[in-house]
């Protein structure tokens, strides 16, 4: 094939969801002459940013202050948030809101004009911008639609990408299968960007569509390239039973409680501050109660349901979400997604009725490696979103950062990636073309081997029972480790996968394949991760090591693919700038705490 | 094992694939469960019983806009079409008419992408250039509800398969489109009215829109295409007249 019939560009973006498009965007507004291409498995609206719902931080109004947002993103990380991103993070996201806005986010308003905000879960002020609660599909849809206006963008819609192309040290590009046809092509670049969302598909109950198999993460783990803080998985504290389907923190943040089956505020038991009633005007208080973060409230669901304080339903524990003191006409003009969720997928209205929740696993702190210029250690290969870790989220992400570090590190990475083309020579198209070939047979074996046995749903099923068995809330050495040798197993019995579809045009069959293998290989990087940190901190709960360890974990982990494609972990240290650790508080203890931290 | 006889519910499915003569339809026996929705079943069928059937899904809680079908004839979202509401049964499943078919219920969506775009459904500002990005536009609350509910659209495009124009009609920009065009140039921010007028009033189509209604009344989001179509129409004809008999009031 000739040069001229190669797909090439300067910039491969691989991802269309929130981070993908700003960064994109990027590239296109600021470097007019360079062509980008964006890989993305499914069309761009269909990306998971759509399903975000509460909103999006950014310090805008005159009570707040950047220190502030920058204090409670880090005391919410558990102290593993690199210092120096959350610093530049919180400076740049004023003005990416502010794009945003100007690109047409239909942002609600107050009765001014300006853009009103929300409070949120472990944030000490009302810092939160919104879109009703369909934040993320109206950031996801404004994102789109602007970019349909630049011409040096060209979309490969519902292509796969399989394997980062490599050669001299530097990314050169991607494999990826076009699923109209089932070809498998390489697409050359000169700079890549993966922005391919996160991975709660690995666990069993999740709030994440079924595309969130992380991709991304195994493409650039094959590479070479760490994976960083994969032990920390958030579950956030309020998903409906049986769907896994989120009910925002929003709700909460407009004044909604959590009750057990005693008709308890539990979490008033759990150092997380004084409940106030319901008709004192304080309520909902900031960084208290059910406004504190998610590691805690998702354990302290777990300490209820010891104590037999949840209630039981066909599909599991779980615990009343109260919004009904708010009244139908607020939370139909606040919450009407979650009014139309409840109905729709709980079966109760939630004007007159609690809504049941449980934990759901909804987001993971851990990605691809990146520095804070949203590079990796490989030249010419950037990571945005929440498949990339660099850290801002740390051992626990605060609710409303995400969107937000969409954004900002997706313009970044744009930013980056653009200036790394400028510099750079094109791809060496010849002689990256023995991978193109091995990545063509590597597909084919998988799509044609005779008769293995073992079929994709069960392989899958049987990964995220383990994983929600060993590295769930609580984990113990036991327990992740029974769950490593298990995906080691799966590992294994994947070698003798049995498809049921072995054409070409749109195999879903073979994707899903190709995506258990992708999951399986970081699962046992998550696995490793988990094993080798033996403190408690965030999200990542030892019941054997129950103290944060700040002597020997004050530290990112990071794993390694081996030579035998086993997981190594080694630490590196967390960046500090300002703020030394210091005891993570919530409720009324936590106003004093704060006040003398930042002085 | 139990031997209680459990609930079933008979699926019909569509299927094809491009080196077929013809479409077929399937059948398949799903166990019926009451918080099931079509989507459900289809992943049972895939993962228990049949890999081959192909099908979009994603979010599974009706805003990724992916799983559109014709669910016993009428386009919904299968994420959203409870089994409970098709009791007993049989349940047929389809791709949403008015596309071509890729394979079984997956159709090519790439004509719509294009009319996306014809519509130009971004901010468009005359001082675009000059953005410096210190504060943000203002826009009141009403302002911000006058174009609000057609910025609700997922693109799942359930309304083109209502549609009776778009049946017999490739060229309609058809209601999404025209919704969201329609979304912008209501959008106070927005000064791209006049770069928008000719495509959507010189589309044929929109003039041939009769305002049955079928789009908006298959809209799983309460968009109400038919009503931005309406509108367009409206203003588009003051426009028309505007135009010719008072020229001096229209802009360049």
């Amino acid at each position: 094939m000739s040069a001229v019939d190669q797909l090439q560009h300067d910039v491969l973006v691989i991802g269309g969801g929130g981070a993908g498009l700003r960064a994109a965007i990027a590239v296109a507004q600021e470097h007019p002459d360079l062509s980008i291409g964006i890989v993305s498995k499914v069309y761009p609206m269909r990306s998971h940013t759509v399903a975000a719902e509460g909103g999006m931080a950014a310090v805008i109004k005159d009570n707040d202050s950047a220190e502030d947002h920058i204090y409670d993103t880090i005391s919410g990380s558990d102290w593993l948030a690199d210092q120096d991103a959350v610093e530049m993070f919180v400076e740049e996201a004023p003005r990416e809101l502010i794009q945003l806005e100007h690109w047409g986010c239909p942002w609600s308003r107050e009765a001014t004009g300006h853009v009103a905000v929300r409070p949120f879960g472990g944030m000490k002020l009302q810092r939160t911008w919104f879109a009703t609660d369909k934040t993320g599909f109206h950031v996801l849809h404004s994102l789109f639609q602007t970019c349909l206006q630049f011409p040096s963008i060209t979309r490969y819609d519902e292509w796969f990408a399989t394997k980062l192309l490599v050669d001299d040290g530097r990314c050169q590009g991607c494999t990826a299968i076009e699923l109209r046809t089932g070809q498998l092509r390489p697409i050359y670049a000169k700079s890549v960007i993966i922005a391919t969302g996160g991975f709660g598909r690995i666990f069993p109950f999740t709030t994440n569509g079924a595309i969130k198999t992380g991709d991304g993460l195994a493409i650039a783990y094959r590479a070479g390239v760490a994976l960083k803080d994969m032990e920390f998985v958030q579950y956030h504290p309020t998903g409906l039973p049986g769907t896994g389907i989120l009910i925002t923190e929003a709700s909460r943040g407009e004044g909604g409680v959590l009750r057990n089956n005693k008709g308890e505020r539990y979490l008033a038991d759990y150092d997380l501050g004084e409940p106030l009633p319901l008709d004192d005007p304080r309520h909902p208080q900031l960084r208290t109660m059910e406004l504190g973060p998610r590691d805690r409230l998702s354990q302290a669901f777990i300490k209820e349901q010891e104590k037999g304080n949840t209630y039981s339903g066909p599909y599991g524990d779980y615990v009343h979400l109260d919004i009904q003191h708010l009244g139908e006409h607020r939370i139909d003009t606040k919450l009407p997604f979650v009014r139309e969720l409840a109905r729709n997928y709980g079966g109760i209205d939630p004007v007159t009725e609690s809504i049941p929740v449980r934990p759901v696993v909804h987001y993971m702190m851990g990605g691809i490696d990146t520095d804070i210029e949203a590079a990796t250690s490989l030249p010419g290969l950037y990571a945005a979103g929440e498949c990339a870790c660099v850290s801002i989220n740390g051992a626990n992400r605060l609710g409303s950062n995400s969107l937000t570090e969409l954004v900002v590190f997706g313009a970044r990475a744009g930013r980056n990636a653009a200036n790394f083309a400028h510099a750079a020579d094109p791809a060496a198209i010849d002689r990256l073309e023995s991978q193109v070939d091995d990545e063509r047979a590597r597909i084919r074996r998988i799509l044609e081997q005779p008769s293995g046995g073992e079929r994709v749903a069960e392989l899958r099923r049987d990964m995220t029972t383990t994983m929600e068995e060993g590295a769930g809330i609580y984990r113990t050495q036991e327990g992740i480790e029974q769950t490593y040798a298990t995906l080691s197993d799966l590992r294994e019995r994947f070698g003798s996968v049995d498809l049921d579809d072995r054409t070409n045009v749109y195999n879903t069959d073979l994707i899903s394949a190709l995506e258990l293998d992708y999951m399986l290989e970081i699962s046992l990087a998550l696995a490793a991760s988990a094993r080798d940190r033996t403190e408690s901190r965030g999200s990542h709960q030892r019941t054997d090591h129950p103290d944060r360890d700040d002597d020997h974990f004050l530290k990112h982990s990071l794993a390694m693919r081996g030579d035998d494609g086993t997981p190594e972990v080694s630490f590196r240290d967390v960046v500090i700038t300002k703020w030394p650790p210091g005891s993570r508080t919530y409720g009324s203890s936590d106003q004093a705490k704060a006040a003398t931290t930042e002085s | 094992m139990s031997t209680a006889i459990e609930t079933t519910i008979k699926f019909e499915v569509f299927r094809y694939q491009p080196d077929w003569d013809e479409p077929t339809y399937q059948l398949y026996d799903v166990p019926y469960r009451e918080d099931w929705v079509v989507l459900d079943a289809l992943n049972y069928i895939k993962d228990t019983v049949d890999g081959t059937l192909t099908y979009r899904w994603s979010c599974r809680m009706g805003v990724c806009g992916s799983c559109g079908a014709m669910v016993n004839g009428y386009p919904k979202l299968t994420c959203a079409a409870f089994l409970s509401e098709y009791m007993p049964g049989p349940i047929r499943v389809e791709p949403l008419v008015n596309f071509n078919v890729e394979r079984d219920l997956v159709t090519s969506i790439e004509g719509f992408m294009e009319k996306l775009e014809s519509v130009q459904p971004w901010i468009i500002r005359e001082d675009g250039a000059t953005d410096d990005l210190k504060s943000e536009y203002l826009q009141t609350p009403d302002q911000h509800a006058a174009y609000q509910q057609f910025s609700m659209c997922i693109n799942c495009l359930l309304c083109y398969a209502a549609c009776p124009v778009s049946s017999h009609s490739d060229e309609f920009i058809g209601p999404a489109a025209l919704a969201l065009a329609q979304r912008y140039n209501l959008d106070t921010r927005d000064e791209g009215v006049e770069q928008r007028r000719d495509v959507i009033l010189k589309d044929e189509g929109i003039w041939e829109c009769s305002f049955v209604g079928e789009c908006s009344a298959v809209c799983p989001k309460h968009v109400d295409p038919a009503g931005a179509i309406q509108q367009a129409k409206m203003t588009g004809a003051i426009d028309y007249y505007r135009r010719l008999l008072m020229p001096w009031t229209v802009k360049s």
